[in-house]
Order: structure tokens, then C-alpha cells, then sequence
């Protein structure tokens, strides 16, 4: 009996001594606002503690001593007037206390100016994923741009078919890297529906909206991966486009972007190779799996009614044109988006091959695949 | 009072047998019995919806459903239980008391009363009809945002079901100002009006304000999705944030519309059980009018991470804090009755004090939300969930139940069994605080909500919440069970049925016999 109470205890206090039951309040963050956001948190939390207390302390002691087991009278009073005008002007100035040092706050944060040595970068929402375009960093005639995609892989969050990861669904193929100590506006606009952009440690939330342009500014003080997520429901893969910003030092941010174009060039070379067949399925399906898996599935059957198969469709099977055109274009009026922007040119015939190969394609329809010169030659006009 | 004598003469006019009775009832009384069924339905339909959703969040990761279904259960959860389970018990409540509270024989339009119930049902059919249908429920929320609305399968049918809803609504409205301006007894001035009349009074014309505003919403997202037209569509030169600022002008009147008549309840009950009239009757009132006038000028609190200008930003966080004012003016009123009185427990008193508690810790977290800074790492959080959960479950719903249980016998003739009614309210409310107390944690955390899976970090408190949430669902049976249980048998109950109670309803007889007040009764000022 003792060892059994033992366990027990020593299993509740195994419960409190883990971090995640003791992860109950906002993050203090790591800029200047989100530190002076979180002391109005904590202020605004006391206050209403305070008002429970007195409150609820009067109304339970009240419900004990007049309980009418110890009360048989009950008094006969309706109203009191200097009570009820003590109970309206004394919460009016509580509350003017709390909202004169809330509104100069929100005036910081409302400060969108452009600075001297900061930067600009464009955050795009898409279904179901974030674009970044770094305004002030050209690669040749446009600014740095990427995607980051989910990367948690779909064995960890369907049927828990392998064990989660450290990072379960904060984790994306390209975090967006940035400099610390740098006044950074994030520039937040959307593409097709409304997402939202909302990075807890640096106490920044905006919507993105098709058609308009919010500003987010924040300066970062310690380097260090951070971690967010959409917060707008923007449809069935809304829990699956988190952020992920990695803060570093001024000069690793230099040696970041140095990299980062000298990647976006060797692409060209890698354009002009020739694909086999092989390679490009082989490089297809892992695109397949983040990018497209999630509306056509891994097997090419779609959702009835919602994605369409690519398994057996006339499209993918037989019209090779047809099927550049579709992702390069997108389909208006459908979720089907363009994927001119975020595939390049050997990703792009990758993907369209191993679709055209997959799933007995490749023996019902013409068999034909798609090499990187076919996605330079429609963007030519060529095709 | 004399009322319940006359009543006798009149028995020959009982009602219809058999289903013909509910399908072309104008009675007040079968009419209210008609919607607080319904809304039980319903109310069991969204929990068994909700509970699927916890279900699903219970631990991370993928278990039960796909997304899809996630957010058609979440969209159909919120819909359902606004529309379908507290609204229509609201008026269902205000169909069975307001004529036998102002002395009236009846509503004053009984035909229209008939339809603006049966609207209902039907409106429920065409929105669940699209889960037969290709592409299925609706899957964007139950504030349907455009333009991921606009892009949705079966829209069309939502939106028809929404028109509905609303011409039932303002139908129910226009039925409950016009009773209680031209129908109360001799003598009963506006100021001596019940507190539940009071409230209604106030809903009802916040329903014809804004109902009219949620139906030119719908139409608009259905010319958008169906004529070619471009209101909230940028591409075509359209406005995504304009269909916030229309959803919000009906959206946040529609949050005190589910809450007024709770204050009604809450009033009554706590003064019969204190056995002392209610503190400040008039304050109360110009509270509920000034938090109904308010609620006009502060919607865009549901927005502030939309990118307002700083100016709209800083005016709806004031005028939002401002409604703090006149709401803790009632809660003060309450604790005030309580003061000195000479209290006892029963079931609806206890609903009525946790009403007070819970709905007030809903209403500090929602002055934490006022603040706008603050409300950029709270918004679209489960801090929010959390939140109006709080004002709705045991808020409004605490406040339905202990209404069921305080008028139950005046309705059925019977006295609930008082054991099992306080073993529902301690179920409840133990299920009620477990489900949403943690969500506040997670929420902070930063969990953002209508999510169907999560980061691991918040997986212990969503364990608990879920634990909590099915306690509260499953412990709604017992309540089923009471409420029949009550309608068939128990003790009779007495024409007074609370020793305290006050108020015309209770002069006459228990059960209300079918037609009241035939003759008005005199009220004294």
C-alpha cells in the first residue's frame, strides 16, 4: 500500500517537475515590445486577480454567514446610491489606469517607420505555407525569395505511425533567417485566403489579407531559433504552416545570404544537365510528399469532392502540355494554386514526371516526362 | 390571485391530441415547450461534436478524422450551439414566462410565434442536409471569413440556412417587444417589468438591429461565390476585411444576445433563494441598456490584428473596457442581494452562483483581451476559446439549466429530484472548469486555436481538457434524464413552488393550466 502511494506521488510530481505543465504563461520574448507586452500581461492578470479575490471572497463569505441555517431574517434592502455610484467610478478608474499605459504601448508598436540599417521582408501567405521574399537582398533581377514547408513527415501526425519529433509541426525546410540587433519590418500580405502570422516571442501577430499589406516591425535581441504559427484559419491544412525564424549575428546573416545565392546560381547549371527518367522521379516524389501529398495524397487519389486523383487523370496521363500549364498557372476559382514561384524550373519537371510515372501512370497513358528545358521553354513561350 | 380561478372555465379549450397539437400549436406554452426541446436536441448534437473534438485533441497527432472533418466538426459545433441550442432555448424560455409574467393570456402574434418556431427545425435540415452531400458540411468556422468561405463547397445551402435562422429570429423578436409593449396587466409600469422581461426586451431589439446586418453578410458572400461579384475578393478589387467588419456588427451584439436574458435569469434566481428582493432593479436594468448600446461600437475588438489604424485600434480597446463598467455594476448587484439574505441551495441557485463566478472569471479574461497589446498574443488563441467558452457554457448555458430547473416545476407540476439535480450541477461544474480552465494555459502557451493537431508541448493540458469535456458531455444524460423523469412524475409541487419566489408566474397554478390570464390581473405599483 505505501509503495503503491509512493508511485503515485512520485508520478504526480514527476507531472509538476516537467516543463510543459508548468508551460501556463505567455513567453516573455526576446524584443524590447514583447518584454513591455508581457509586463501588461502580467499587470492586467494581477488586477483581475485582485477584483476575483475581493469579489468572490465577499460573495462565498456572504453565501456562508447568510446561509439560512444561520440567518433566518432576511433584511429588506433594494439599493444603496453612494454604493452603487462607489461601485461604477472606482472600476472606471482601474480601468483608465490600465488602458493609458496599454495605449502607449500599442503607439510603439504602431511606430511602422523604416529605419536606418534595418530591412524589409515580404511574408506571403499561401495554402498551406509561408513565402519569404528578402526586399533588400537581389539575386540577379529579384530579391531573395523562398518557401518553408512543413517538414514533419505525415507517418508522424497520421495514426502516430512513428514517434513525434523534438520540433513535432514547428519544423520547415527553410527558416527564415534574419540579423539581430536589426530593426526588421516584416512586410505581411496573403495570396489567396487570410492566414496569420504570429510569432509569440516577439509578441507579433498580423493578419495576412489578400490585397493588402500589414507591417509587423520587430528588432530581435538574442539570437536563436524561434517558433510560431498561422493563426487564422485558412483551411483544411491551417495546423500545418508553422514559422520558424532563426536570429543570428550580423555576420552569420552575411554568410547566409553569400550562400544563399550562390545556390540560386547553381541552378542554372543544373537546369541544362541532362535527367534521366530515374533522377527526376527519384527528386519528384520527395517534392510530391511536401508539396502536393497533402491535397492529392500520397497515393494519387485526391478527396472526393474536394482534390482531384492524379491517379488515372486524363491530364496527368496524356497531356503533357496541359499539365505544365496547370502548375505553372494554377487554376482560378480552385485551391489548385500556381507553383511558378515556388518551384524552380528542375523541381517543377521532377514533380510533373514522377506524377506521370507514379501510381501505373506510366502504363495507362503515354508515358512521356517532363525535363527542365520543357519548364524553361513554356516560360519562354516555346512550348 | 384571482387568475387561477377563472382558469377552470376554460379547460374545454385544451389542447389537440397527438402530433397535430405541436405542428399547428399557437399556444405560448406548447410553442416554448416546442423550442426548449429543440434546443436540447441541438444542444446534445453539438456536444456530441464537441466531444469528438476533444476526442481528436486528445493527444497530438492525427487519431480520428482528417482535417476536414475537424474543421466541419468545429464549424458545425459552434454553429449548432449558437443558433441551434442557446438562442432558441432563450426564446423558448421567454415564450413560456414572459405572458405569464406580464399577466398576459398569451404572445401577441400566436400564428406568427408558430412559424417563427417551425422555420427552425427546417433551417437545421437545409445546413445538415450537406453532410450527404459531395464536399459535405461546411468547413470555415462558424464566423465563415471570407474569402475562404466564398471558395467552400455547398455554400449556397448555408447561406439559405442562415436566412432562416434570421427571419425566425426577428420573427421571435418582433412577437416578444410587441407582447410586452401592448399586453402587460393593468398597472405594470415599464420599471416594475420583471428582470427576465426586462432583458428580453433589450434582445429582441438587439436581434432586429443586427440580424437584418448577418442576412446582407451571407447574400453577399453568395453573390460572391455565385454572381460573379467581387465584395470581398482583392483580385477583383474587393475587401476581405470589409466582411469582418459586417460579420462583427452582427457578431458581437449576437454575444450579448446569448447573454442578456441569462442576466434576467441569474436576477430572478438569486433573489428568490437569497428570500431578499433583487439589489438595484433599476441599476440592473440601465446596466443591461447601456451594455445592449455599447455593444454597437465595439466589434472591432475581434479584429485587432486585422492592421486597423491606430486610431480604431486605441477607440475599440477604450470603448470595449468602457462595457466592464456596467457589467461589474451587475455582478455587484448580485453579491449585494446575496448580502444579508437568508440563503438556501437548491439546484437552480447553484447554477445561478456558479452563473456568477464563472461568468464573471469569463468576463476578467475577456477585459485582459480588451487590451490590445496584450490581445496580439492572445487573439485567435485557446486564451480566446477559453474565454467565451467561459461566458457561454457556464455563463449562458449554467444560466438555461438553472432556469430548467427553477420554472421546471411550475411547467410539469413536479418537483426534480433534488439529489440528482445537485449531483448534475457538481458534475457539471467540476466537467465545466477542467474542460476550460487549462485552455487558458495552452493558450498562452501560445496554442492557436482550430487546430486539429498541435505541438507537443501543449499535449498534457489538452489531455485534461479533453478529460474534463467528456465529464461535462456525458453528465448532460443525467439532466436529460431528470427533465423526463420530472415531466412524467415526482412530487407535486405547490402554486409557490420556492418560498421566495415572486412574480405573476407563480400565482398561478402548478401546472400552468394550458390558457392564463385570460382575465389580466391587477398589478399594484
Amino acid at each position: 500500500m505505501r509503495y503503491k502511494l509512493g508511485l503515485f506521488l512520485l508520478l504526480i510530481a514527476s507531472f509538476y517537475t516537467s516543463a510543459d505543465w508548468l508551460d501556463v504563461n505567455m513567453p516573455v520574448g526576446v524584443t524590447d515590445i514583447s518584454k513591455e507586452v508581457f509586463e501588461l500581461h502580467m499587470a492586467i492578470f494581477f488586477v483581475t486577480v485582485a477584483i476575483g479575490v475581493i469579489v468572490f471572497g465577499f460573495m462565498f463569505y456572504s453565501m456562508w454567514r447568510y446561509r439560512r441555517s444561520n440567518n433566518k431574517k432576511p433584511a429588506k434592502f433594494k439599493e444603496n446610491h453612494k454604493l452603487e455610484i462607489l461601485w461604477t467610478v472606482i472600476p472606471t478608474l482601474i480601468l483608465v489606469a490600465m488602458a493609458v499605459p496599454a495605449s502607449v504601448t500599442l503607439k510603439k508598436i504602431y511606430d511602422h517607420e523604416a529605419e536606418e540599417g534595418g530591412m524589409d521582408i515580404q511574408v506571403v501567405g499561401w495554402q498551406w505555407k509561408w513565402q519569404y521574399k528578402y526586399l533588400d537582398e537581389q539575386v540577379g533581377n529579384k530579391p531573395l525569395s523562398f518557401f518553408a514547408n512543413l517538414t514533419t513527415p505525415p507517418d508522424q501526425y497520421e495514426y502516430n505511425r512513428v514517434e513525434k519529433g523534438e520540433n513535432y509541426l514547428l519544423e520547415v525546410d527553410e527558416e527564415v533567417v534574419v540579423p539581430v540587433n536589426t530593426p526588421i519590418r516584416f512586410l505581411i500580405t496573403s495570396n489567396d485566403v487570410i492566414h496569420s502570422w504570429y510569432m509569440s516571442d516577439f509578441a507579433v501577430k498580423q493578419d495576412a489579407i489578400p490585397g493588402f499589406i500589414n507591417v509587423a516591425k520587430t528588432t530581435i535581441n538574442e539570437p536563436g531559433i524561434y517558433r510560431g504559427n498561422c493563426t487564422e484559419l485558412c483551411g483544411e491544412r491551417h495546423a500545418y504552416m508553422p514559422i520558424v525564424v532563426r536570429a543570428v549575428t550580423k555576420e552569420e546573416y552575411d554568410e547566409w545570404v553569400l550562400e544563399k545565392r550562390e545556390a540560386m546560381e547553381q541552378l542554372n547549371f543544373l537546369t541544362e544537365k541532362e535527367w534521366t527518367a530515374d533522377e527526376l522521379y527519384a527528386q519528384g516524389e520527395e517534392i510530391y510528399k511536401t508539396r502536393c501529398a497533402a491535397c492529392h495524397q500520397v497515393n494519387g487519389a485526391g478527396i472526393t469532392g474536394f482534390y482531384p486523383a492524379l491517379a488515372g487523370s486524363d491530364v496527368v496521363m496524356n497531356d503533357k502540355t496541359g499539365q505544365i500549364e496547370i502548375l505553372m498557372e494554377g487554376i482560378r476559382g480552385s485551391q489548385m494554386q500556381s507553383f511558378a514561384e515556388q518551384l524552380n524550373e528542375v523541381d517543377m519537371a521532377a514533380v510533373i514526371t514522377f506524377t506521370r510515372l507514379a501510381w501505373n501512370n506510366d502504363k495507362q497513358g503515354d508515358g512521356t516526362i517532363v525535363v527542365p528545358n520543357d519548364i524553361v521553354d513554356y516560360k519562354k513561350g516555346d512550348l | 390571485m384571482s387568475a387561477v380561478i377563472e382558469n377552470h372555465d376554460h379547460e374545454h379549450h385544451g389542447p389537440q391530441k397527438g402530433i397535430l397539437r405541436w405542428l399547428f400549436t399557437t399556444n405560448h406554452k406548447d410553442i416554448g415547450t416546442l423550442y426548449l426541446w429543440f434546443s436540447f436536441i441541438m444542444f446534445l448534437t453539438g456536444g456530441a461534436m464537441a466531444m469528438g473534438i476533444r476526442a481528436e485533441l486528445f493527444e497530438p497527432g492525427l487519431q480520428l478524422m482528417d482535417p476536414i472533418r475537424y474543421n466541419q466538426l468545429v464549424t458545425m459545433h459552434g454553429l449548432i450551439m449558437i443558433f441551434g441550442a442557446v438562442m432558441p432555448a432563450f426564446v423558448g424560455l421567454a415564450n413560456w414566462l414572459i405572458p405569464m409574467q406580464i399577466g398576459a393570456p398569451d404572445m401577441a402574434l400566436p400564428r406568427m410565434n408558430n412559424l417563427s418556431f417551425w422555420l427552425l427545425p427546417s433551417a437545421f435540415i437545409i445546413l445538415l442536409s450537406t453532410a450527404f452531400m459531395e464536399g459535405g458540411l461546411p468547413g470555415f468556422g462558424w464566423t465563415f471569413y471570407a474569402p475562404l468561405s466564398t471558395n467552400y463547397p455547398n455554400i449556397a445551402y448555408f447561406v439559405f440556412a442562415i436566412h432562416v435562422m434570421g427571419i425566425s429570429s426577428i420573427m421571435g423578436s418582433i412577437n416578444v417587444i410587441v407582447t410586452i409593449m401592448n399586453m402587460r396587466a393593468p398597472g405594470m409600469t415599464l420599471m416594475q417589468m420583471p428582470l427576465f422581461v426586462w432583458s428580453w426586451l433589450i434582445t429582441a431589439y438587439l436581434l432586429i438591429a443586427v440580424m437584418p446586418v448577418l442576412a446582407g453578410a451571407v447574400t453577399m458572400l453568395l453573390m460572391d461565390a455565385y454572381f460573379g461579384t467581387s465584395f470581398f475578393d482583392a483580385a477583383g478589387g474587393g475587401d476581405p476585411v470589409l466582411f469582418q467588419h459586417v460579420f462583427w456588427f452582427f457578431g458581437h451584439p449576437e454575444v450579448y444576445i446569448m447573454i442578456l436574458p441569462a442576466f434576467g435569469i441569474t436576477s430572478h434566481i438569486i433573489s428568490t433563494f437569497s428570500r431578499k428582493p433583487l439589489f438595484g432593479q433599476s441599476s440592473m436594468v440601465y446596466a443591461m441598456v447601456s451594455i445592449a448600446v455599447l455593444s454597437f461600437v465595439v466589434w472591432a475588438h475581434h479584429m485587432f490584428t486585422v492592421g486597423m489604424p491606430l486610431a480604431a485600434e486605441l477607440f475599440f480597446m477604450w470603448a470595449t473596457m468602457i462595457i466592464a463598467i456596467p457589467t461589474g455594476v451587475k455582478v455587484f448587484n448580485w453579491v449585494a442581494t446575496i448580502f444579508k439574505g437568508s440563503i438556501t441551495y437548491e439546484t437552480p441557485m447553484l447554477f445561478a452562483i456558479a452563473f456568477v463566478v464563472l461568468f464573471t472569471i469569463g468576463g476578467l479574461s475577456g477585459l485582459m483581451l480588451a487590451i490590445t497589446p496584450a490581445d496580439f498574443q492572445y487573439h485567435d488563441t485557446y486564451f480566446v476559446v477559453a474565454h467565451f467558452h467561459y461566458v457561454l457554457v457556464p455563463g449562458a448555458i449554467f444560466s438555461i439549466m438553472a432556469a430548467v430547473y427553477y420554472w421546471l416545476p411550475k411547467w410539469t407540476g413536479n418537483m426534480y429530484d433534488e439529489k440528482m439535480g445537485k449531483l448534475h450541477f457538481w458534475l457539471s461544474f467540476v466537467g465545466v472548469n477542467v474542460t476550460f480552465f487549462p485552455q487558458h494555459f495552452v493558450g498562452l502557451a501560445g496554442m492557436p486555436r482550430r487546430y486539429a493537431d498541435y505541438a507537443l508541448q501543449f499535449a498534457e493540458w489538452n489531455a485534461v481538457s479533453s478529460v474534463g469535456a467528456f465529464l461535462f458531455g456525458l453528465s448532460q444524460l443525467l439532466f436529460l434524464y431528470i427533465v423526463i423523469k420530472t415531466v412524467f412524475a415526482g412530487k407535486k409541487a405547490t402554486a409557490q413552488v420556492w418560498d421566495g419566489a415572486e412574480g405573476l408566474e407563480w400565482t398561478v397554478d402548478s401546472p400552468a393550466p394550458y390558457h392564463t390570464f385570460e382575465t389580466p390581473p391587477k398589478v399594484n405599483g
